[in-house]
């Protein structure tokens, strides 16, 4: 298997070599499933039906394997399979399980490849199934991508009609009955007379029994849970301070820590002096680390006092130390030798702008930090033969594979006990938290370590968004645009973050132009480039990724192109609409907000669609420009997702990445002066505050059958519809984000 | 010294200066309080003192002068304060990090001002950071709670 293991890795790396070359691993190694890892440890009586549903007397427990990071993955999960198991969600609980192959994540295959995502063609298709076989081979169980949902929504549906056919058959065992006698309601098997046979009850005989896999699944009119508004099985938890996070854990024996490190991000340590910290109160040892200082002590707060008072000596960055330099190394790549590829040419765009009058202009993306509220964090015990560790992550396996290495262990050695987390917009695919915890608690064998991130030091750390330019240059006729050119200049936040992961990924990046190549939009003469800036600080996947960037300066750039043009907006977008989805989703906020009816004076709203992780998102922003600063007023949006699983928390998150996206176009970036992030705290990066919310109207359409994910896709329109609606109300055109660097919010 | 937490007397021997928050956390146990940014600006850390909302993370142990009560003093599962109930009832909650001192901050509001406007919740909850978002529930629950706070 090692070898396969290492085909199928190159097969990820080239990605779209895979087609030239073939699958290179046999269909029976990917016909083959991961083993179960519920089956070790599990007593004769327990019955584990598949890797998400295991039933004994004591209970019901639902693998969830995707982490909840507060988007309800949890709940979601536990609908799917409850749904077809018959079960209700007060009568199940959820785990995250092991790390483990069998939990591979299929649907990131679908993003993962160069092609559009309403593209159903042959190469696509056969690209995105080769992708999902090496994600299996890999066992690459990963939360991200807004995958969650398209990955679950059959397997665990599957997973639950397989647990719920064969308690049928133990029952049918033990009573002698026909199969066909029997039906299933809230985990009980029900007997023509009405006698209830409990789930729990059945599965010492059902764990006796081969899994019945040859299973129907139900048709949407027949779902209870799905779609349907159900209580989040959090949200006692979440709204009376009795859930815990990763933060509030307690171990026997535990040390408190925290650290510093060299906020030169990524560069090593001189030498300190911690000779008034290793005298202060509660500190029981400073330890010197080649990338900084880490304290122990009896309580959290007295190891960050003692970090204060520890005199560092950083070494310099090996990226540019000042914020300018940044800007001038984004300038400098729009050049044929950083084209990292030429996503789009339709019609010919160089002959159309030839001689006409062409409309230019340059747009920015900062670094922006993702600062979830809850600190990094981790607990860690480290013992000769095994290593546990609490923490919430988004990559189990990798975290199993990563402290592996260090250590010198195996895999199986490393036992990460996940957790809910307080919040993660991608700040949690790194590793930082894991990577120094392990690194302290190695000094100390059997005392497990909790070493908190004091915010500033997270906010020091923060593997940022992926900052960028974007130039822009257009023509229009008769009142249509006739020619759209974009060249769209970024740092490769995939390369950074899949370098760290020792995996990286040559071939071009899919997410530098995301949000704008794949635009549904028939413009005559359509290009658009990416141009990959070489590493500057360390940038990671920010909610949103590439689209975050490149859809504010595609729907910017085109928006002026409409105004230019004399034409509406929206009407002019419904005419270079070219899929019915993306049509819909415009019809939908144009009604939803009244799109046309008289505004009053300084008042004005913008439009935008973008199309990321395969959802196209409209949305209509209306702001008021106040004498005090622009307000936003309301928001409505519309989104193709193909199925809503989870109608409650499908409206809370997609509000909350309208928030997002909105609240850092506004108000955040991160900046840097002799090397370190300028912004330590939340005073210098706000993100959105209660005062600023604008009402949110959200209408989920359900036409296309293919099952998205919500996570991300509301975040891209939102900076453009922003400024799109500011243009419209004040004639001020935004073209660089943060926007508060050039207009006041209220 | 002596703090009251919850309606229950606890000693603790720490130094003036260590903010309540850690006192609570470390100390005592009491998780409920969150630590989010240790410089006033998040409010996840908020608690009541003698029934008014303050950050614990910027209030020294040593100038407690009041009986504290946490998020698990409001009310528990079995238990809900109208708050906490109206929380529920929004499902306000994405990751809920932020939830404990959002709850305790507009406790505290509708203790004050049993029905506020619009603009007293915008001003009374807006020091408290909610990064996934969800400041629409908020406002909702924070009327529901008003509603049902004014039946009780």
């Amino acid at each position: 298997m090692g070898k396969l293991k290492t085909i199928a890795r190159r097969t990820f790396l080239i990605g779209s070599a895979a087609i030239a070359g073939g699958v290179a691993f046999g269909a029976y190694v990917v016909k083959r499933d991961p083993e179960n890892p519920l089956t070790a440890g599990a007593a004769a009586t327990d019955a584990v039906f598949n890797p998400w549903v295991k039933i004994n007397a004591e209970g019901i427990t639902l693998v969830a394997p995707h982490t909840d990071l507060g988007q309800g993955a949890a709940s979601m999960q536990a609908m799917l399979i409850a749904e077809e198991l018959d079960a209700d969600l007060d009568q199940v609980t959820t785990i995250y399980g092991p790390p483990a192959a069998a939990y591979y994540n299929t649907a990131l295959a679908a993003e993962a490849v160069p092609f559009r995502s309403n593209d159903t063609g042959f190469a696509a298709e056969t690209m995105r199934d080769t992708m999902g076989a090496v994600m299996k081979v890999l066992g690459a169980q990963v939360t991200g991508g807004s995958t969650s949902v398209p990955d679950s929504f059959d397997k665990l549906r599957q997973a639950g009609a397989v647990a719920r056919e064969t308690l049928k058959a133990a029952a049918a065992e033990e009573t002698g009955l026909e199969i066909s006698q029997l039906r299933t309601e809230r985990a009980a098997v029900v007997l023509p007379d009405g006698t209830r046979m409990d789930y729990t009850a059945l599965a010492a005989t059902a764990a006796g029994l081969t899994p019945v896999t040859d299973v129907t699944l139900r048709d949407p009119s027949e779902w209870r849970l799905i779609g349907k508004p159900v209580e989040r099985m959090d949200i006692v938890a979440k709204s009376t301070g009795t859930q815990t996070y990763s933060i509030d854990l307690k171990v026997d024996g535990m040390v408190h820590a925290s650290v510093r490190m060299n906020p030169r991000k990524g560069a090593p340590m001189i030498g300190f002096d911690a000779s008034v910290a290793e005298g202060m109160r509660g500190v029981s040892q400073v330890i010197g680390l080649p990338y900084g200082v880490a304290v122990i002590a009896d309580n959290t707060w007295r190891a960050f006092r003692a970090l204060e008072e520890i005199e560092i000596d950083w070494d310099v960055a090996a990226y540019p130390a000042e914020q300018a330099d940044h800007w001038a190394a984004v300038e400098a790549s729009f050049t044929p030798e950083r084209l990292d590829k030429e996503w789009r040419h339709d019609g010919d765009v160089d002959a159309a702008l030839d001689g006409a009058e062409v409309l230019e202009a340059e747009y920015r993306a900062p670094y922006v930090a993702h600062q979830p509220l809850e600190p990094l964090s981790a607990i860690v015990n480290v013992t000769t033969d095994r290593v546990d560790i609490w923490a919430s992550h988004q990559l189990p396996r990798f975290v199993q594979q990563r402290v592996a290495k260090k250590l010198g262990l195996e895999a199986e050695q490393i036992h990460l006990h996940n957790q809910h987390a307080g919040g993660s917009f991608g700040h949690r695919l790194e590793f930082h938290n894991i990577d120094v915890t392990v690194d302290v608690a190695r000094e100390m064998p059997g005392t497990p370590v909790k070493l908190t991130f004091r915010r500033e030091e997270d906010f020091a750390q923060d593997y940022t968004r992926q900052i960028g330019m974007a130039r822009g240059r257009g023509t229009h006729a008769g009142g249509q645009i006739t020619a759209l050119d974009l060249d769209i200049a970024t740092v490769s936040a995939s390369r950074s973050q899949s370098g760290r992961l020792g995996a990286p990924v040559p071939g071009p990046d899919t997410q530098i132009a995301a949000g704008a190549w794949n635009m549904r939009y028939g413009i005559p003469n359509l290009r658009v480039r990416a141009y990959a800036v070489p590493e500057l600080a360390p940038t990671s996947s920010w909610r949103s990724v590439g689209a975050s960037s490149a859809g504010f300066f595609a729907e910017s750039f085109l928006d002026e192109l409409i105004h230019a043009a004399g034409a509406d907006p929206m009407a002019e977008r419904l005419r270079l609409a070219n899929d019915p989805d993306a049509r819909a989703v415009l019809e939908a906020v144009a009604e939803m907000s009244d799109w046309g009816s008289p505004l009053a004076p300084r008042k004005g709203r913008g439009v935008a669609l973008v199309t990321s992780f395969g959802v196209p998102v409209a949305e209509v922003v209306e702001v008021t420009d106040t004498d005090d600063g622009i307000r936003i007023d309301r928001v409505w949006l519309a989104a193709e997702v193909g199925r809503v699983v989870d109608p409650v928390t499908f409206e809370n998150v997609v509000a909350g990445g309208v928030i997002w996206g909105l609240g850092h176009a506004m108000n955040s970036e991160i900046t840097y002066a002799d090397g370190r992030a300028e912004q330590d705290n939340y005073h210098l990066s706000e993100g959105m505050r209660l005062h600023q919310c604008p009402v949110i109207e959200v209408r989920a359409l359900e036409n296309n059958p293919a099952i998205r994910g919500i996570g991300e896709p509301p975040v891209p329109p939102a900076a453009a519809a922003l400024a799109n609606a500011i243009f419209a109300a004040t004639g001020t055109r935004l073209r660089e984000m943060p926007f508060f660097n050039t207009v006041d919010f209220v | 010294m002596e703090l009251n937490v919850n309606g229950k007397s606890h000693t603790v021997d720490v130094e003036d200066d260590m903010p309540l928050l850690w006192v609570l956390r470390d100390e005592l146990g009491i998780t409920g309080v969150k630590y989010g940014c240790g410089i006033a600006q998040c409010g996840a850390c908020t608690v009541h003192v003698d029934g008014v909302a303050v950050r614990s993370c910027q209030l020294a142990a040593g100038d407690v002068d009041g009986d504290i009560t946490t998020i698990e003093g409001l009310g528990t599962p079995d238990a809900l304060h109208a708050v906490q109930a109206a929380w529920i009832e929004h499902q306000v909650a994405q990751c809920g990090y932020c939830q404990s001192g959002q709850m305790m901050q507009a406790a505290s509001l509708l203790e004050g001002t049993p029905t506020p406007t619009d603009d007293q919740i915008d001003q009374a909850m807006s020091g408290n950071l909610c990064r996934c978002g969800t400041y629409p529930r908020i406002r909702a629950a924070v009327k529901t709670a008003a509603t049902k706070l004014q039946g009780a």
